[in-house]
């Protein structure tokens, strides 16, 4: 099997895929962290039920989506030595150790609090819980510090220097972090976790509104998710465009990627909105485009010159109609995002977000936005990256193992299969979790560990009844 | 120059340390999963379930380190081994996958038969074999060209590899049957008591088994443990692991119960510290020495501030997470 297949391209493949099946869990676990953080705050200040019952009903949720982003994410941090060896080998001074202060800082914090945070809110009683709901939160959020810190070097390698054998080896760990797109990078990946979260929050809630307006639960959840959506849409939107500036400045070969530039426009560039990218003809087909926006967008000047594809060597050329489309819906569900938070201020202020079955429909469709927008977003920068691995300095074609097309192909189809079943089972018990409505009495996770001695503290029994 | 060596030698103790832990701490939940197919009552299997659930998710973090620890601080190691490696590697990262989800996934169906269970077992039955596997293979070496693997990716496949993948096997089978003494009560905990019995005597069996087939690979295993001055050093782990599976014996004979969990796990610390002697100063057997994979000491000492202050705090935060879920599971609490 696979004999005579390219064995570069599997990997790319099999790195795709994995990845692809991962950074949805991530995303939204990273959102969902903070959101039960904050759920179990306002519980514990107020002492109403509701917090607490939504608290327990995410937290079944985020279990399920944990264990599927800690299994798929064992897998990632194996790719690089199994699939990307000479990789692993040159970056491995440099990206290793971000990767091993993920692990010490992040998931060990995550790790070592979540059985307590799932099972243990009787056994340690509500403060020491809410730290370790916390511990969690802010576990997340460190491990998005450094995978995008890392990520973010190899689309703007500083720092290093380059030994005898070949290798990076760090000369300067604060430039390394601190990147120059590092810090834009990872405004915007949280931004949209937290946007992905509020997605999918806002869709169940209006879920079970449209079923029955009058529950408590769904409504709380619905309208902390709209203030969400409507006050991040926007801030993400300008995030996006200073992290797009800073591509330009760094990346030039990227923007042209994303925006159809094949052809250098001396005079000023058009804004290429819609188009069939032709990466043999090295021009985009059918073009629907508005003059010089395109530089008034990217340079703030209508004349502003802007060099296309035609002045980089094609051997350097990223996939233009990927990174032309992905880029696209990326930035359109960012103004659809952006376009159902307007709508549920409008609501508000109206006195219908509870009321409207318009929002709520919109609302529901637009609960798997952000999983789209956070993949379509990764396909862009990191297609866009090609054909390097470590922009400008390490190509692809030579990050690879030594392996024959047959291994690599065998095991991208195992795990091809794999991920169907077990995705498969998993959205299929996510969806089934969250079809329920949450209710008065809210369980917490299924095998939660029962009362040791005294059962429920007096502290817990006092704000729940 | 010096300073390098030292820090190769300071980490290459720092990742045996960390997949020790692995070792220990996924050994047991791992052991459960293997021991499945043994309790098939499903009151059993959620005492099985729930006596792990709170921890098995850090025990697994203790593989993503010695990973990411290789990666960071031996590089090329990292780069030769796991393209070596690659099948039972696959078929670890894919037996993870499975046993992982169905912690989840197997309260969430609404099945008669629960096929969660099935994964549960099959992927820690599989994910202890490859482990196995591997390590048999990292001891037989593997062919280096330059700086890279230059085999096949069936060459791990050898009767020595079958045998460690076995041995680690049982092993982990009786880190679970004793944690099972420990953790449980009333006729489960009997019938781990026996399992810890059979476990102990195969186990006994794939030591002296890997103990005598190891040296046959190659002469500098039999240079390392059998010459003078050298058998000062290395008489004492076969007659402490005499001492421990005496003790061992008197505690499940005499019906403790948490002494045969800490001495199967002082077994496996013996049997780790042998297989240190064997591979010393070799990251990659008979090719690559730790100084000559290291990362640059700016590397190095880099990660080094962060494992120092790190790994206690983890380590201290992880001990209170298994006292907050300390004592027996009662088979009573298991669902609402």
């Amino acid at each position: 099997m696979f004999e005579g297949w390219d064995a570069v391209a599997l990997a790319r493949a099999q790195f795709a895929f994995t990845m692809s099946f991962h950074i949805v869990f991530p995303a939204f676990s990273i959102g969902l962290a903070s959101y039960l953080a904050v759920l179990e705050a306002r519980w514990l200040l107020t002492g109403r039920e509701v917090f607490l019952n939504l608290f327990n009903y995410w937290l079944k949720i985020f279990a399920v989506a944990f264990g599927m982003g800690v299994v798929s994410g064992i897998v990632m941090a194996y790719q690089f030595g199994t699939n990307w060896s000479a990789f692993a080998d040159k970056t491995g001074p440099v990206i290793g150790p971000l990767m091993a202060y993920e692990v010490l800082t992040a998931f060990f914090l995550e790790a070592g609090f979540l059985g307590v945070m799932l099972f243990g809110l009787k056994l340690v009683g509500p403060r020491l819980h809410f730290l370790a709901t916390l511990m969690v939160a802010i576990g997340t959020l460190i491990s998005a510090f450094w995978i995008l810190s890392s990520n973010s070097w190899m689309q703007t390698p500083t720092g290093y220097a380059v030994n005898a054998d070949g290798q990076f080896i760090p000369t300067d760990w604060l430039e390394v972090i601190f990147n120059p797109s590092f810090p834009y990078r990872l405004v915007h990946m949280v931004l949209a976790a937290y946007l992905t979260m509020a997605l999918v929050v806002g869709a169940v809630g209006a879920f079970h509104l449209l079923r029955d307006p009058h529950i408590a639960g769904p409504r709380v959840m619905f309208s902390m998710a709209m203030w969400m959506a409507a006050l991040v849409a926007p801030i993400q939107i300008l995030a996006g465009d200073q992290h797009g500036l800073n591509t330009l400045e760094h990346q030039p070969v990227k923007i042209m990627g994303m925006e159809g530039h094949y052809q250098s426009h001396p005079d000023g560039a058009p804004l290429i909105l819609f188009g069939l990218p032709d990466q043999r003809q090295g021009r985009v087909k059918y073009a629907l485009e508005i003059p010089k926006m395109g530089s008034l967008i990217l340079k703030h000047s209508p004349n502003a010159p802007m060099p296309g594809l035609d002045t980089v060597p094609r051997e350097n050329w990223p996939p233009v109609p990927i990174t032309f489309w992905s880029f696209r819906i990326m930035v359109g569900m960012g103004f659809l995002m952006f376009g159902l938070g307007l709508f549920s201020l409008w609501c508000r202020w109206r006195g219908t977000l509870f009321d409207s079955r318009l929002l709520h429909v919109f609302a529901v469709l637009m609960g798997p936005a952000g999983f789209i927008a956070v993949l379509a977003g990764w396909i862009t920068t990191e297609t866009g990256r090609q054909p390097f691995t470590v922009y400008n300095l390490l190509r692809t074609a030579e990050s690879a193992s030594p392996l024959a097309a047959p291994a690599i192909g065998s095991s991208l189809l195992a795990f091809v299969i794999v991920y169907f079943v077990v995705y498969a089972a998993g959205v299929t018990y996510l969806l089934r979790l969250m079809s329920q409505p949450p209710h008065a009495g809210e369980a917490g996770p299924p095998h939660e560990v029962p009362t040791r001695t005294a059962g429920i503290t007096p502290a817990i029994e006092g704000v729940t009844q | 120059m010096s300073l390098a060596i030292d820090l190769a030698t300071i980490w290459a103790f720092i990742i045996a340390f960390a997949v020790f832990v692995y070792v220990v701490m996924d050994g047991f939940d791992l052991g459960l999963g293997i021991l499945f197919p043994l309790f098939p009552a499903k009151a059993d299997r959620d005492v099985i379930m729930i006596s792990v659930a709170p921890v098995w998710d850090g025990n697994e973090t203790w593989l993503v380190l010695g990973g990411g620890g290789v990666m960071a601080a031996f590089p090329l190691a990292y780069s030769v081994l796991l393209p070596a490696l690659y099948t039972p590697m696959i078929a670890m990262l894919i037996a993870l996958v499975f046993r992982g989800v169905a912690f989840e996934f197997r309260w969430r169906t609404q099945r008669e038969r629960n096929p969660w269970d099935l994964a549960f077992a099959g992927g820690s039955w599989l994910a202890a074999l490859a482990q196995g596997i591997a390590l048999g293979a990292i001891l037989q070496g593997v062919h280096v060209e330059a700086r890279h693997y230059a085999g096949g990716w069936w060459d791990w496949l050898t009767p020595f590899s079958i045998l460690t993948g076995v041995s680690l096997l049982i092993g982990y089978a009786l880190l679970g049957a004793t944690w099972l003494v420990m953790k449980t009560e009333g006729s489960l905990r009997d019938r781990a008591y026996r399992l810890s019995w059979l476990l102990l005597i195969a186990m006994l069996g794939a030591i002296v088994a890997v103990s005598i087939a190891t040296p046959f690979l190659h002469l500098q295993y039999t240079h390392r443990w059998f010459t003078w001055p050298n058998i000062i050093f290395t008489a004492p782990v076969p007659i402490a692991v005499a001492a421990v599976t005496a003790l061992l014996l008197r505690a499940l004979t005499n019906k403790y119960d948490y002494q045969p969990f800490f001495l199967s796990l002082a077994l496996f610390a013996l049997s780790y510290a042998g297989l240190g002697i064997s591979m010393y100063p070799f990251i990659v057997p008979q090719s690559i020495t730790i100084w000559q994979a290291a990362a640059p000491p700016n590397s190095q000492i880099f990660l080094l501030f962060g494992v120092s202050v790190l790994i206690p705090l983890i380590l201290g935060y992880t001990a209170w997470a298994y006292w907050v879920f300390r004592g027996k599971v009662r088979p009573e609490s298991g669902y609402h």
